[in-house]
């Protein structure tokens, strides 16, 4: 099963696509992230598609400061994603809620409510640093790909095989 | 029969091959034409094979029911125009698959889906028409529906069904889903849309979608090659430069509404596809 294994690793490295949320950030990060679709970081080369679906995304962008209204918004889409997904928190209002920090209403980062596995920091980031982010995000699928690679069968057998050690 | 057996099984899988191929001419000349170096050829296959595995994610059983069924049509009629059946009979059996996928979208309560499944009822409505109209007008010409007598026509049937050729041309954009009539969902998402029809399908069962558009491409692009079936190279020609020119159509026009295809695919073209069934009709 070692060829199927690795033709679904390449696959995955090769197709991200990514859904990009703004949770109330000034917009900044947002134009930063949009720049990278334009021909001249054509980010379209790796197979990187910008789908307004989580449902179909493999990759979830967030920037701007998390707080207590839209944080429920922002789980819920995380729980649209099918597995194996990505999060990337861009900025530093989605790291740790920036200058918004102290405020009564800000949560703080995008890790206070949903695990991220890539923090891209900056105010706003370069697009050159949100592509390093995300091409950092995809190297994730190859750890993801030993817990979800192997589907429903393979979850079994790893099931079993623990049964037996114990 | 093992012949055909052999046939039919070799067309069912070259099939998405030659189809995935097609979808990443498709990307890379889109790039291009957007002044962009676009993603590689293989990747509609990078696409299909992570989708297949991701998570099996679905809004309803009836879903996942409906995709089967869509895939199922579209490979049957791709089976049925290798073995040069029926051109009613694969029409009708596609058109089921179609509903399918429509039908699919509709169990749904999501609006993007909604909406996207009335407007792919639209888009149906608006070629269907235009491709019966096309294969009477072969059938006026070659006096029989199969496929084997289109390919025994000693002439290119071009010749006498140019203005059939150009609507079937017409109806392929629709179907294609290209601009300026892509309604129901497209490759680039569109904001009040967002993927229309694919909205709520996700992970294998949006593989399957997309496997069973790649069938339906082929079997559409073999249709629109029939009508200069008296050489290979001539059928290779008229398919691979429609759909060059379906591509060129998709990148220069703007998205207009539903209201302007039913008009243009009504009005223009069962008017084109009457007058050229009457001055057929009357060369008898």
């Amino acid at each position: 099963m070692g060829i199927f294994k690795n033709i679904t690793e390449i696959s995955r490295m090769k197709s991200p696509w990514l859904l990009h949320f703004d949770c109330g950030s000034c917009n900044g990060c947002d134009i930063e992230v949009l720049a990278c679709l334009t021909p001249v970081y054509d980010v379209e080369r790796f197979g990187i598609i910008h789908v307004g679906n989580p449902k179909h995304a493999d990759l979830l962008l967030v920037t701007g400061t998390v707080n207590h209204r839209n944080k429920k918004v922002l789980v819920n889409l995380h729980q649209q994603m099918p597995e194996p997904k990505i999060v990337v928190a861009i900025g530093a209002c989605g790291l740790s809620g920036g200058i918004f920090r102290e405020a009564y209403n800000v949560v703080g980062g995008v890790d206070q409510v949903i695990p991220v596995h890539v923090y891209v920091p900056g105010c706003p980031p370069k697009p050159e640093a949100i592509i390093d982010g995300v091409v950092l995000a995809l190297k994730e699928f190859e750890a993801k790909n030993e817990k979800y690679g192997q589907g429903a069968r393979g979850k079994r057998r790893e099931a079993n095989k623990e049964q037996e050690k114990s | 029969m093992i012949y055909k057996t052999a046939l039919l099984i070799g067309a069912l899988i070259t099939a998405p091959f030659l189809g995935g191929l097609l979808m990443g001419l498709d990307r890379i000349l889109t790039a291009r034409l957007q002044s962009r170096i676009g993603p590689p050829l293989l990747q509609p296959f990078y696409d299909l094979i992570k989708l297949l595995r991701k998570e099996k994610m679905v809004v309803n059983v009836w879903q996942a029911f409906c995709v089967n069924c869509y895939v199922a049509a579209a490979s049957i009629s791709v089976g049925l125009f290798i073995l040069g059946s029926d051109l009613l009979l694969i029409l009708f059996i596609q058109a089921v698959g179609a509903i399918f996928l429509v039908v699919g979208a509709l169990t749904s309560t999501s609006p993007y889906s909604q909406v996207g499944a009335h407007r792919e009822l639209l888009q149906i409505l608006s070629y269907e028409p235009l491709l019966i109209l096309a294969i009477i007008g072969i059938y006026l010409e070659t006096g029989s529906f199969k496929i084997e007598a289109v390919l025994d026509w000693e002439q290119p049937l071009l010749m006498r069904l140019p203005f059939l050729f150009l609507v079937t041309g017409y109806a392929l954009l629709v179907k294609l889903r290209k601009s300026p009539v892509d309604l129901s969902t497209s490759h680039h998402a569109h904001q009040e849309l967002v993927k229309g029809l694919t909205t709520d399908y996700s992970g294998p069962y949006l593989a399957l979608i997309e496997l069973g558009h790649w069938y339906e491409v082929v079997l559409f692009l073999g249709f629109c090659s029939l009508f200069w079936a008296t050489s290979w190279i001539g059928m290779l020609i008229v398919a691979l430069g429609l759909f060059l020119a379906e591509i060129l159509v998709d990148n220069t026009t703007a998205r207009l509404t539903w209201r302007w295809m039913l008009g243009s695919t009504w009005g223009l073209g069962l008017t084109l596809s009457l007058i050229n069934l009457i001055w057929l009709f009357l060369r008898r």
